[in-house]
């Protein structure tokens, strides 16, 4: 049996003045399984994905991440390695003034030295097509780039799993589908919040929709599977 | 491949893109940040206009060695003495001393005409050699340059954030600004103008928090805890100890005459 990568129990989660986002949620998460999270706007998927990455704060429940339980945030920083975070604005987390320092900020942070750093975004970037991007400057980036270099920053770090926020969001045609190309070729576990059903399909193996702050296990077509 | 970008706020290679390579670009920026320190420091402590006459020579001969854009640094010039003009031309009235000469009545004093040639002198040299040495950096090169000279940790960081998020606030502002005219607005001078800028100055400020939030998290997402990697070395060579050698020579000299004189 394929190892497990998180375990979710009873998890609540509460905005001040409003009903429950999340109510005694539970969810199990398997290396190998690439999950699609769906749900309407607002419907706490994004809080979720921030409670799985110690951002927010559960009111109630338990997070296991490989196997330690994550409450506070010394034990979220080890989890950090573990699970990577794609942001759906690219924007928030291109923070550095060049594509390399961006995609070298991670491995860096875990204690790689100047150069196996330089050597792993060199890397990281080379495996996505980006190269000779190093020295463009963030900013002026096109949508599509943009996303293809956060990602970049993400797998720099090497993390077991990835939680992807809307990653297909305002890509043209191409870019979407070089992205869905790149995701169904890496080796990681995913959990994708997405409203784009035909990205889902292709990518994912195993569905589950968010209402009233459950999770719902949604029956998973053969057709997606074999995508 | 580099690309630019000329007309933001936050223009990130400085002057950088906009004159022809030259000797003072390959110098190590650190050395560029503390020499033009120590000339604004040297020209700020000199009073006597000879000294401070062949300061702004070296200064002019600094940024013709640095090949300028003559016209882009001739403009930032004039627009920090379109600050002191004022001051400059009210000094001789206002500082008590021998009478020179007249203007509809009022006296200038022989002092008054000498002080503002000073203050004019002082601050051309000092604008001037800032520009040449330390405005022709990038702007993340100078903050980086900052960092390597032990400036804090949180002014470098501060100032590379700036740098990153000028561009982004901006182009939010104008988002927000276009979708205002969309809707028919024209300012005016009344209450529902003043309310409106209101409005979208709130909502940016606002809306910056929020991202600010969002990066600090995506930082810590990918393991950011307090202290930013800077990945560029700067290396200190044999043209950066020539051309100390130069300036502290000039140094000087300046000095020899402040005293002499």
């Amino acid at each position: 049996m394929s190892e497990k990568i998180l375990q979710v129990s009873n998890l609540s989660y509460h905005y001040p003045r409003r009903e429950p986002v999340l109510d005694q949620v539970n969810f199990s998460w398997f290396e190998g399984e690439r999950v699609a999270l769906t749900g309407h706007n607002g419907a706490g998927k994004t809080t979720f994905f921030h409670l799985l990455m110690g951002l927010k704060k559960a009111k109630r429940g338990e997070i296991e991440i490989a196997g330690q339980s994550c409450r506070s945030e010394p034990d979220f920083l080890q989890a950090r390695r573990e699970i990577g975070f794609l942001f759906q604005d690219p924007d928030d987390q291109l923070f550095c003034p060049t594509v390399i320092e961006d995609v070298a900020f991670g491995p860096l942070n875990l204690g790689k030295s100047r150069d196996e750093a330089l050597l792993i975004a060199r890397e990281t970037l080379a495996s996505l097509g980006l190269e000779g991007f190093e020295e463009r400057i963030c900013y002026q980036l096109s949508g599509g780039e943009k996303r293809l270099v956060t990602l970049a920053g993400v797998l720099a770090m090497k993390p077991k799993a990835l939680l992807l926020d809307e990653p297909t969001n305002a890509l043209d045609r191409n870019a979407r589908r070089r992205l869905i190309d790149i995701l169904s070729g890496l080796p990681q576990a995913m959990l994708i919040i997405s409203h784009d059903p035909e990205f889902l399909a292709e990518i994912c193996n195993r569905r589950i929709e968010l209402s009233d702050g459950k999770f719902h296990e949604q029956p998973h077509s053969a057709a997606a599977l074999v995508g | 491949m580099k690309q630019h970008l000329e007309h933001s706020v936050a223009s990130w290679r400085g002057q950088s893109l906009k004159h022809r390579a030259s000797l003072v670009d390959r110098l190590d920026p650190r050395g560029r940040i503390l020499l033009a320190s120590l000339w604004a420091l040297l020209t700020v402590s000199c009073y006597s206009i000879p000294a401070l006459t062949l300061a702004l020579a070296g200064s002019v001969l600094l940024a013709l060695t640095a090949r300028v854009h003559l016209k882009r640094t001739l403009r930032r010039v004039l627009a920090m003495d379109a600050f002191i003009i004022f001051m400059l031309l009210f000094l001789p009235f206002t500082t008590v001393g021998d009478p020179w000469f007249d203007v509809m009545g009022y006296q200038a004093s022989y002092q008054g005409v000498e002080q503002a040639v000073v203050i004019f002198l002082k601050a051309n040299t000092t604008v001037l050699a800032v520009l040449t040495l330390v405005g022709t950096l990038e702007a993340v090169v100078f903050a980086h340059a900052l960092a390597r000279l032990r400036v804090p940790d949180k002014l470098v960081h501060l100032m590379l954030f700036t740098l990153r998020y000028l561009d982004v606030i901006n182009r939010e502002y104008k988002r927000m600004r276009m979708s205002m005219r969309a809707r028919a607005f024209s300012p005016a001078g009344n209450r529902h103008t003043w309310r409106s800028f209101g409005y979208l100055v709130g909502m940016l400020l606002i809306r910056s928090l929020d991202r600010s939030e969002r990066v600090l998290d995506a930082m810590k997402c990918r393991g950011f805890h307090g202290q930013l990697f800077l990945l560029d070395q700067f290396e200190f060579q044999r043209r950066d100890s020539y051309f100390a050698v130069v300036m502290l020579i000039a140094t000087s000299t300046v000095l020899v005459v402040e005293w002499a004189l």
